[in-house]
């Protein structure tokens, strides 16, 4: 009987190893929920403030104004899209952090190291693809873009971290992709991509791993 | 009952050279370092049971020097990974004859 306990003890402790260290397990459910909170916040903003209640429509705009003239407004959009990731990235560091410390874990493992980079490298393709996009002046496929690499990033981390990414990511691949076909509608797929399926994963995550 | 803890192999009877196995089953190589924090022990522990697994054929050790600083990793071996998982096997023959 002795035996058998202390076999199941030593299977427990080499599932538990096996997993701690190809898998980081210290992101935060809450670091999901102010993301979709930043995201609806900076949409918002875009939307009454930098763009006029909506009154001005930027694709149309942009083709018969000067470049000149709309340099201002773009870059204003970018300032407060960068304000949205800047903001998401500093909480989803602090809480995961937070969490890696109460459960006695490390955060900059080999494990999270990994996990960076598979988010790194579709991210910042992405990133300079959609530069791009600006620089042609092609504005529609801005949003689809974000989410479309944004959802290639975590599908690919999925593998050194919660399996729920890669599904929150394969969503957002399809949210981008659906949002490609249908123009004009960037700021409610933004909304819906990076504020509610944030939003909705932080929750299933805080309830199934924290609280 | 006595031949299937017989099938239990001696090395592995420690927890930390069991954890050691475990976590170099699952990644190609891992540093001194994040084996020490990962499972939690000292340095002077670590490097004892480092010691025994490398003498027993299990894992290999590999110094290379990052810039300036020396790091050293450690891989399992062929035969490492072949005993650790008759180990395992073991292991879950005594569960299951319960």
């Amino acid at each position: 009987m002795e035996d058998n306990l202390k076999s199941i003890e030593d299977i427990r402790t080499i599932r538990k190893l096996m997993e701690e260290s190809t898998r980081f397990l210290s992101l935060s459910g809450l670091s999901g929920i102010f993301a979709g909170v930043f995201a609806i916040t900076g949409a918002l903003i875009a939307y009454f403030l930098i763009l006029n209640n909506g009154s001005i429509h930027l694709d149309e705009y942009n083709r018969i104004l000067p470049q000149a003239e709309t340099l201002s407004l773009r870059w204003k959009l970018i300032a407060d899209a960068l304000c949205v990731l800047t903001l998401s990235v500093v909480f989803c560091l602090y809480f995961s952090n937070k969490k890696a410390k109460r459960e006695g874990k490390i955060f900059w493992s080999p494990a999270s190291k990994k996990l960076l980079i598979s988010i790194l490298i579709p991210l910042l393709t992405g990133g300079i693809f959609i530069i791009v996009l600006l620089v042609q002046n092609n504005m529609q496929l801005i949003v689809p873009g974000l989410l479309i690499f944004y959802g290639l990033a975590l599908a690919n981390a999925g593998k050194f971290t919660f399996d729920e990414i890669f599904y929150l990511g394969i969503l957002e691949i399809i949210t981008g992709l659906v949002a490609a076909f249908i123009p004009g509608w960037g700021i409610i797929f933004w909304v819906f991509g990076f504020g509610i399926l944030h939003i909705i994963y932080g929750i299933v995550m805080y309830r199934k791993y924290e609280a | 009952m006595k031949n299937l803890i017989d099938n239990l192999n001696k090395v592995f009877d420690s927890r930390i050279r069991l954890g050691i196995m475990s976590v170099l089953m699952v990644n190609e190589k891992f540093d001194f370092n994040s084996l020490k924090e990962t499972l939690n022990v000292t340095d002077g522990n670590l490097a004892s049971h480092l010691k025994a697994l490398e003498e027993k054929g299990m894992i290999r050790v590999n110094k290379q020097f990052i810039g300036r600083k020396p790091n050293t990793s450690y891989s399992a071996t062929s035969s490492g990974i072949f005993d650790f998982q008759q180990h395992l096997k073991a292991l879950e023959n005594i569960i299951k004859s319960q």
